[in-house]
């Protein structure tokens, strides 16, 4: 069967974990993994799995532009600004890892089928994944929702020095995409690093203002949104369904990570990686017309 | 004589004492009678700084900017300072605009162990010219090795200070006397301390602070702050004094802006309330008593029990909505044992 050939572009923990998803992708296969160090333990692990890697960054798909379709871009905001004039050049179908947010946001729970034919694919945020089906969910069950505020908490040991550089941008992006992908009037979004010792799973809570909440329907909403999100992601749970407290409507999610390159506390990782590999797999579909041998087929 | 510069959170810590709806006539009022008492710093803002107002915390009742505007026209000595965690306030949206209303001192923020998240914010204040601070929260839950480092980091970033802060009320004298002796000792940059009440030790814990090195110490008028509140002000200044510290305030004018804060500020002053003592005991950040009391009510469920199972799960400050789902689960276990 005919696979999309991928290059991952940063040797970090999403990079090293999406190395590993797509190597269990029956429709991808990574013919590069690029990081700028050498020494970079991700570098490490792709060369003993047998993945062709790279230390000189962008310049490695420059120099060989023909050898994949689709990048994803695991650097980071700073360093995706770069990189994007140079993709779009050399023709490069990108899906970017990091809170940019010069392409198209996608979560595919919500807007997969209106992001296949995008060329920098955004994906938003691990807060964002977890919380934007939520959003979308509350604003179908209600006519006007005027307020969203998403609190992650993620293990500090999942957060690699990208990460911590980008706060500024996760909290940016996390909050433009709320608005625009759930049509919630305004939104907030807060990040907290959490150092203790075992490591706590990844958890989101959203809190929403709405005029009349009905939470029935709330909670049926949520209920679909949850198995969407689950298809692709397996260890999203909802562990506090749609509460009304202190007036606001309260959600809790909890997400479990499938510890591929982290170990399962690192659900934040494992939330975008997901995604990120459900898009491209679709993509992968479209552009093959091909289908998966088993519905249920790995990386699905 | 040691001189000690003191830094006044009355109008910012003081905003989780009243679940963040200080108006600007409050504000106004109280920076003026600080700023005439020789107070070196007075920090204004939300309970958690810059662009913290939320659901999650609660929503101030003025606008960042309308605080910073107000309170900047009546200091005539005193520095405007604030308080950022990266995380909820960011660059573009919250500190770019406070330093552009005159904002002179930036207190950047993370928990204890994070440091490397002020890298951009302390560096962005330095850039503009603004004196900045780092900020070390919950600094209990760090042994004094790791402090050192994280301070180091901050350091390196731009700070020109650190100061650690006892967050959650739970150090006594003698941990505050290693680890500010230790950090003192090692770290070329001044160093700070910022005492919660909770355990009735925060006066001794500053003076501790001081005989230990310690050169920029918090407090606010009669403690205004969360939970059990602050180091009080003006307890600390006659102790400093008393022990031979200047510290460039007036006894008496400090005196009356507490007696102002107390009429104007507070409809009740900050007690060690049964709650606190277990918050403190816990090692989780005062300002979770509120949202604690609230959510144990709803669920009918003991907050002492809630404080203690947020200390077993080590959440920092900033994770208020985890008292929900503790409370949810308590009640469950409860309901199961009937």
């Amino acid at each position: 069967m005919p696979r999309l050939n991928v290059a991952i572009l940063g040797s970090g923990n999403i990079g090293t974990d999406l190395l590993i998803k797509t190597m269990r992708s029956s429709l991808l296969r990574c013919v590069l993994f690029v990081g700028r160090n050498l020494q970079s333990s991700g570098l490490a692990k792709a060369g003993s799995l047998g993945v062709p890697i790279s230390w000189r960054g962008i310049e490695a798909i420059v120099e060989k532009p023909h050898i994949c379709d689709l990048v994803f871009d695991a650097t980071s905001a700073l360093d995706h600004q770069t990189h994007w004039p140079i993709l779009d050049r050399l023709g490069k179908i990108v899906v970017d890892m990091t809170p940019a947010r010069l392409g198209a946001m996608c979560v595919p729970a919500v807007n997969r089928d209106s992001c296949l034919e995008k060329r920098n694919i955004n994906m938003v945020t691990c807060g964002g994944q977890a919380a934007i089906p939520l959003a979308c969910a509350i604003r179908q069950s209600h006519r006007d929702v005027s307020y969203v505020e998403i609190v992650s908490s993620i293990a500090a040991r999942s957060a690699g020095p990208a990460t911590r550089i980008n706060l500024d941008e996760y909290v940016e992006t996390t909050e433009k995409a709320l608005v625009a992908l759930s049509g919630c009037r305004r939104s907030k979004a807060i990040l907290i690093l959490n150092p203790a010792d075992p490591c706590i799973n990844m958890q989101t809570t959203l809190f929403a203002k709405v005029a009349q909440p009905n939470l029935e329907r709330c909670r049926a909403a949520v209920a679909v949104m949850e198995k969407k999100v689950q298809d692709y992601v397996p260890g999203y749970q909802v562990i506090v369904p749609p509460i009304y407290e202190n007036g606001r409507i309260v959600i809790m999610v909890r997400v479990q990570g499938s510890g591929d390159h982290l170990p399962t506390y690192a659900g934040n990782l494992d939330i975008i990686d997901c995604a990120a590999v459900a898009m491209a797999e679709a993509i992968a579909r479209k552009h093959f017309h091909v289908t998966p041998q088993t519905k249920n087929g790995p990386g699905l | 004589m040691k001189k000690i510069i003191v830094s006044d959170p009355t109008l910012r810590d003081g905003n989780h004492a009243l679940g963040h709806q200080l108006n600007v006539r409050q504000m106004v009022m109280y920076a003026a009678a600080s700023d005439a008492a020789g107070v070196a710093i007075v920090e204004v803002g939300h309970g958690n700084g810059l662009g913290a107002s939320s659901l999650q915390v609660g929503e101030s009742a003025i606008e960042d900017l309308a605080m910073l505007g107000a309170v900047r026209a009546v200091l005539k000595h005193a520095k405007l300072g604030v308080h950022i965690i990266p995380g909820f306030g960011t660059i573009n949206k919250n500190l770019k605009p406070a330093i552009e209303a005159g904002v002179d001192v930036v207190r950047v923020a993370s928990h204890c162990t994070e440091a490397d998240t002020t890298q951009r914010h302390i560096g962005y204040a330095r850039e503009k010219g603004r004196v900045a601070y780092g900020v070390l929260m919950m600094s209990h839950m760090a042994a004094k090795e790791v402090l050192l480092n994280e301070c180091r980091k901050m350091e390196s970033y731009g700070a020109e200070a650190v100061v650690l802060m006892d967050s959650a009320g739970a150090y006594l004298p003698a941990d505050v006397s290693e680890r500010i002796g230790f950090l003192a000792r090692n770290l070329s940059i001044p160093v700070g301390f910022h005492g919660h009440n909770n355990l009735g030790m925060a006066v001794a814990n500053s003076a501790a602070a001081a005989e230990a090195g310690a050169t920029l110490l918090d407090g606010s008028a009669r403690g205004l702050g969360a939970g059990a509140g602050n180091t009080p002000l003006e307890v600390m200044i006659a102790v400093l004094h008393r022990m031979g510290y200047s510290t460039d305030v007036d006894l008496y004018k400090i005196l009356d802006a507490a007696d102002l804060a107390e009429r104007h500020l507070m409809p009740k002053i900050p007690t060690i309330s049964s709650l606190s003592i277990a918050s403190g005991l816990a090692g989780v950040f005062s300002g979770f008593a509120k949202h604690v009391e609230r959510v144990a009510a709803e669920y009918g469920v003991d907050a002492r029990e809630v404080f203690r199972e947020l200390g077993n799960r080590k959440v920092v400050a900033g994770q208020e909505d985890v008292a929900i789902e503790v409370a949810i689960e308590l009640a469950a276990r409860k309901g199961e044992e009937k």
